[in-house]
């Protein structure tokens, strides 16, 4: 492990190069911040109860989920409008196998993850033969085909959504029903997720990824199959989103079509921005602030979403780069 | 006479009405330097851009090192040894110089689809990637962000990256393009440094350049190649002379 770059003072042999290919764990304080998410299921009878604890698992969950979309959009160059789909077909994968009688976590969560990666691969393959706004668009088109689909699909609930009758059952003692065990599954994956995609970056996948955003044409001219490379990024990125989802639809026990609407896939993409658009902590940092202000924001007031909207404008003005930024030009200074 | 590394035979381009290259035919042969020549307009871009694949041509074969290529993509033909430079700089202007070389390296040693072992330790390939850099005169420049460099040295990078991928035939679109006189003297030197090592087909607008360094000179005028042969006898083709270098041209003697 000690081969990547941990800390962003880590010391390299003059001869290796240090740019914005590399990113750092930072350990610092990505260290602390797992001691308090481990702490947090003792933490959380003291501020309320365990209400926090299914608002941390939340959090956890949409960090996952916006970081996996900061992979293809932050660090892929690929602005897909489209990532909730992700999420619903991961969630509605594991709705559907729990109708059928298939509930053994070991079975279904791969298999859902699967599934999604099947997906990615076969919108990918269409989506990513375009540029600029139609990849937009195109992304956005499919993502809606398939809300409409789980909408007019009365055998999976259509509108209704799916209620589930109860979480995947993992066995070895883990009880999922329970929430403090619920919580820190979901946060040993989210972890594991996110380690493999620094992980990741850092590896020779990562850097053709990042040149490919920096300049795709010259990729192509010095020999990579760049659309090969964008399309495994994009399956895994949409694999990653259906893990996602597989949590989500077990948090909650319940899948809706909402899940993958429009305005979904628009969250993931302002809590991207919000964090930083290419930035390794981006899409933590992202889901992070916005859940949280919007669970701050909404006790106090019924016009919450104007007040989310005003906070979001302040931080866009203020660090057009991302609230990562804010940190590391603080960090340099 | 050797047998020819790239032979491209009877190619045609046609963009709606427009014959932008027209039966062209050429070839180049191993370990020289050739220069494409041609007045504005006459489809050296066009035939640069059939050559390393980012445009499909409508008839007629490409041939490189004794394979066709035609219906080959771009990064299958950098495989094989056929890489291009770009007229406008197309460099990674937010990295620096090394990961620039490095990433032409990677590109040809192993395979990139490695999802866990940092790119960084890879220390013989940055090795590698200074050695480059040295080659085409940026070993002071090593850690500069591209971006950062002046245009002469952006031009060099250019040639650099497409050096490293290690190509037995290299396509330079417009090297000495924007250069002042002293940037476009170092070019020429670096070009002539790489006889030799693989063999060049350049583009070039600048005469002086091309009769100093082209071992042939390939005449392109209306999507034809007109004339093919050694600076001396394309210097005085008088159908050369009419339809590109006009009748006063005489350029710099410069001793062989």
């Amino acid at each position: 492990m000690a081969d990547a770059p941990l800390n962003s003072a880590a010391p390299s042999a003059d001869a290796v190069p240090r740019s914005l290919l590399d990113h750092a764990l930072s350990l610092r304080w990505s260290l602390p911040l797992l001691a308090l998410l481990l702490l947090f299921p003792w933490l959380a009878p003291l501020i309320g109860g365990d209400f926090y604890l299914g608002l941390a698992a939340r959090i956890l969950i949409f960090a996952l989920a916006a970081s996996s979309l900061n992979l293809i959009l932050g660090f892929g160059g690929m602005v897909s409008f489209g990532h909730a789909a992700f999420i619903g077909v991961g969630a509605y994968t594991v709705g559907v196998l729990a109708q059928a009688g298939i509930s053994s976590a070991w079975v279904v969560w791969p298999v859902a993850m699967g599934v999604t990666a099947l997906f990615a691969l076969v919108i990918g393959a269409i989506s990513l033969r375009t540029q600029g706004v139609y990849f937009i668009m195109i992304t956005l088109a499919f993502a809606q085909m398939l809300y409409y689909l789980a909408v007019s699909n009365k055998a999976y609930g259509g509108d209704d959504g799916l209620s589930l009758p109860g979480r995947s059952i993992a066995g070895f003692g883990l009880d999922l029903a329970d929430d403090r065990t619920f919580y820190y599954v979901t946060l040993f994956l989210v972890v594991l997720a996110f380690v493999l995609m620094w992980r990741l970056l850092n590896a020779r996948f990562g850097h053709t990824l990042q040149a490919i955003r920096e300049n795709e044409t010259r990729m192509e001219a010095i020999g990579f199959p760049v659309y090969r490379f964008k399309l495994i990024a994009f399956s895994m990125a949409g694999a990653l989103a259906g893990l996602a989802g597989v949590l989500l639809a077990n948090l909650s026990s319940f899948v809706s079509p909402s899940m993958m609407q429009w305005n979904q896939s628009g969250l993931l993409m302002v809590m991207v921005i919000l964090g930083g658009v290419g930035h390794l902590w981006g899409g933590v940092i992202g889901a992070v602030v916005f859940l949280l202000l919007e669970e701050v924001l909404s006790h106090y007031t019924i016009y919450w979403q104007f007040l989310l909207g005003a906070v979001l404008l302040a931080v866009v003005l203020a660090a057009p780069n991302g609230l990562m930024s804010l940190l590391q030009r603080k960090g340099r200074a | 006479m050797s047998a020819a590394l790239l032979r491209v035979d009877h190619l045609v381009k046609r963009f709606g009405g427009l014959v932008a290259t027209d039966r062209a035919q050429l070839k180049v042969h191993q370990g020289e330097i050739h220069a494409l020549i041609g007045p504005n307009g006459a489809g050296k871009t066009t035939l640069i851009q059939q050559l390393s694949g980012a445009l499909a041509p409508d008839a007629g074969h490409i041939v490189f090192d004794g394979a066709d290529i035609t219906s080959l993509s771009m990064h299958e033909r950098v495989h094989r040894g056929l890489a291009r430079s770009y007229q406008i700089t197309s460099i990674f202007k937010r990295l620096p110089v090394l990961d620039n070389l490095a990433l032409a390296l990677q590109a040809r040693q192993g395979s990139s689809l490695r999802f866990w072992r940092a790119a960084r330790t890879e220390v013989q390939r940055y090795a590698q990637a200074a050695v480059v850099a040295e080659r085409v005169g940026l070993d002071g420049q090593l850690q500069q962000v591209a971006g950062a460099l002046s245009h002469g040295q952006q031009r060099q990078l250019e040639v650099g990256i497409a050096l490293a991928t290690g190509a037995k035939l290299l396509l330079l679109d417009e090297p000495m393009a924007g250069m002042g006189a002293e940037e476009s003297e170092r070019m020429v030197t670096l070009l002539q440094s790489l006889r030799g090592e693989c063999t060049l087909l350049l583009v070039e607008h600048d005469m002086d350049a091309v009769f100093r360094l082209a071992d042939t000179i390939s005449v392109l005028v209306a999507g034809r190649v007109i004339a093919s042969g050694a600076p001396q006898q394309i210097r005085l083709h008088p159908e050369v002379r009419r339809a590109y270098l006009g009748d006063d041209f005489e350029p710099t003697e410069v001793d062989a």
